[in-house]
């Protein structure tokens, strides 16, 4: 098929599937109690479970199978009513025990859907319930010159769930909206911490190419070690722009596993599917079947709270927000609470979401920070914009006092009294120095009233210098044009 | 032996197991017998029987999410092979060698 579309020079779409690992934020591990935590010191997270040590036996953790559901229920899936757990066999040493417990034939839900931006709906396949695998590092420069493998196996065991969609991802672009618009509902459902640099969202691409208007799949590569939104975009482009070449110039494409090289911007075959792995599944004889009541999943999913796509909507019609606004805003919900109490304590929105995307979010990314782990809280940034829409302070002090409240969690009112940042409105205090500007600048005042029009900037400047800056730029300028006119 | 379905150097690779040729004889007729078995119950009417994974007649055991104390980093080290500091040290592994 690809031969005879090279043939006839047609043009070919891209085709993707993604399967996302999730690391779920319980206290606990998947199967014992080891605290569930990033970035502990080596192997201070693990216990005779997670070891794989001879006799000890998993127990499923109740609150990562109640994640998985509202996961599943957020997202349109159907909760299968029985499903089980499986082995997956393999020796490799990030998982001690030889294996690792996964969900084979009967993942715990199926179907569902993701809507993208472009309206786009992205099938769901399924929904599986796994434990995360340790970390290996290999030490020595390079992979290849490294003599031996250091392994934290403080992962190993973490509630992983792995969300697998359809193959109905057409660009490199409609990925990253996918990926977004997911991390957007898992971070409000609040079952993850959906950090992808702390490996909490990782995601693994099944890439193919076909004459565009045709159904049949072409042969896939599934590309590997993609760890940003920027490297899924980078990777996917690449990896299909490589698969047009080779139809090109009349290669075949194979059936492989690619690794992402983020440095060097390219993919490079990991093994071929000749190679692949027989896993050997089968039903786990540690652990009981799983059968969950009705009665609970429909608890499970009445205690869902507002998901983006009904928050959006809600902020545009409530706050009368443009589109583009109210899905920035929504993308976390920590962010869109935050906009919200903001909006709700400064009677004024627009302004919120002026502040929170325009100087505070500048700040915020100049100090490597976020909303929510900057200080700064909600009734300052209203009371800051409460004095700038007020006059008592000026544009170029409102920023300054932006930095303090993000960086500091200061309050307005103190950072504005100890700098002396308060600016001057009343009309017969600036009268008295606008009157002296002046009279100290007749050449000025001639210009002005010549048609120089840009004279009365230099006057407004020379007043505000006066004022060292604390009058109130508008009342300066109405008491000139009421002397000059 | 020939009529086991199954490729006895194949399958032994896969568990990391070395069999001797003896070893490898016997184990595929062992294995044929059992095929023979199951070959038996695959001519039996399962139909509206439920696939059974589990033989205990038990459903949704769970545990709450709650942290208990791990053991400590020499203990978790205590029966490695080799370490190297708070970690497990093992031989270079590459993709597609295992």
């Amino acid at each position: 098929m690809i031969d005879s579309a090279r043939e006839q020079g047609l043009e070919t779409e891209a085709v993707i599937g993604l399967e996302v690992h999730v690391e779920l934020s319980t206290h606990s591990k998947m199967f014992c109690g080891c605290r569930n935590q990033f970035g502990a010191p080596p192997n201070s997270q693990v216990c005779p479970v997670c070891l794989g040590l001879p006799g000890a036996l998993p127990v499923i953790n109740g609150r990562a199978v109640e994640y998985l559901c509202k996961t599943g229920f957020a997202l349109g899936c159907t909760v299968s009513p029985y499903s089980k757990f499986d082995r997956k066999n393999y020796f490799y040493p990030d998982m001690p025990k030889n294996y690792q417990i996964s969900q084979y034939d009967m993942p715990l839900t199926t179907g569902g859907s993701v809507t993208l931006v472009s309206g786009r709906k992205v099938r769901l396949n399924r929904i599986h319930l796994e434990e995360d695998t340790g970390k290996n590092t290999h030490a020595g420069a390079a992979i290849s010159r490294s003599e031996y493998t250091l392994i934290d196996y403080n992962r190993a065991g973490v509630p992983l769930m792995e969300i697998v969609s359809e193959p109905d991802i057409g660009s490199p672009q409609e990925a990253e909206q996918y990926l977004s618009e997911l991390k957007g509902i898992l971070s409000h459902i609040g079952v993850s911490d959906v950090k992808m640099h702390e490996g909490s969202l990782r995601c693994d691409a099944n890439v193919s190419i076909r004459p565009v208007g045709t159904q049949r799949l072409g042969v896939k590569a599934e590309v590997k070690n993609m760890n940003s939104f920027r490297s899924v975009v980078r990777a996917l482009s690449f990896e299909i722009e490589r698969m047009r070449e080779c139809t090109r110039v009349g290669q075949p494409i194979v059936q492989e596993t690619r690794g992402w090289d983020e440095s060097r911007g390219v993919t490079h075959s990991m093994r071929s599917k000749e190679q692949a792995h027989d896993y050997r599944y089968f039903p786990d004889p540690d652990l009981v079947p799983l059968s969950i009541d009705a009665a609970l999943l429909e608890r499970w999913r009445l205690e869902l709270p507002e998901l983006p796509d009904s928050k959006r909507a809600r902020f545009a019609a409530e706050y009368g927000l443009s589109a583009y606004d109210a899905g920035v805003l929504t993308q976390e919900a920590g962010d869109a609470a935050f906009f919200e109490a903001v909006a709700k304590a400064s009677g004024d929105a627009k302004q919120a979401a002026n502040w929170l995307m325009g100087d505070v979010r500048k700040c915020l990314q100049l100090h490597g920070l976020t909303l929510s782990s900057s200080p700064m809280k909600p009734a300052h940034l209203a009371a800051l914009i409460a004095m700038v829409k007020s006059g008592a302070i000026g544009g170029k002090a409102a920023k300054e006092v932006c930095d303090e409240l993000v960086m500091h969690g200061r309050d307005p009112q103190d950072v504005v009294g100890e700098r002396g940042l308060a600016q001057t409105s009343d009309a017969s205090a600036v009268a008295v120095i606008v009157d002296a500007v002046v009279a100290r600048n007749p050449e000025s005042v001639t210009a002005y009233r010549g048609g120089k029009l840009k004279a009365l900037d230099f006057l407004i400047g020379q007043a505000m210098r006066e004022s060292r800056g604390k009058a109130n730029v508008d009342v300066v300028r109405s008491r000139l044009q009421e002397l000059l006119d | 032996m020939a009529d086991v379905p199954i490729d006895i150097h194949y399958v032994a690779k896969l568990a990391r197991l070395s069999l001797t040729d003896e070893e490898s004889a016997r184990i595929s007729a062992q294995l044929s017998r059992l095929f023979d078995f199951i070959g038996e119950l695959q001519g039996l009417d399962v139909s509206g029987v439920h696939p059974t994974a589990q033989v205990i007649p038990l459903a949704n055991v769970y545990r709450d999410d709650v942290v208990k104390p791990s053991l400590s980093n020499d203990e978790a080290l205590a029966n490695a092979p080799q370490r190297d500091g708070p970690y497990f040290k093992a031989p270079r592994i590459l993709e597609g060698e295992f």
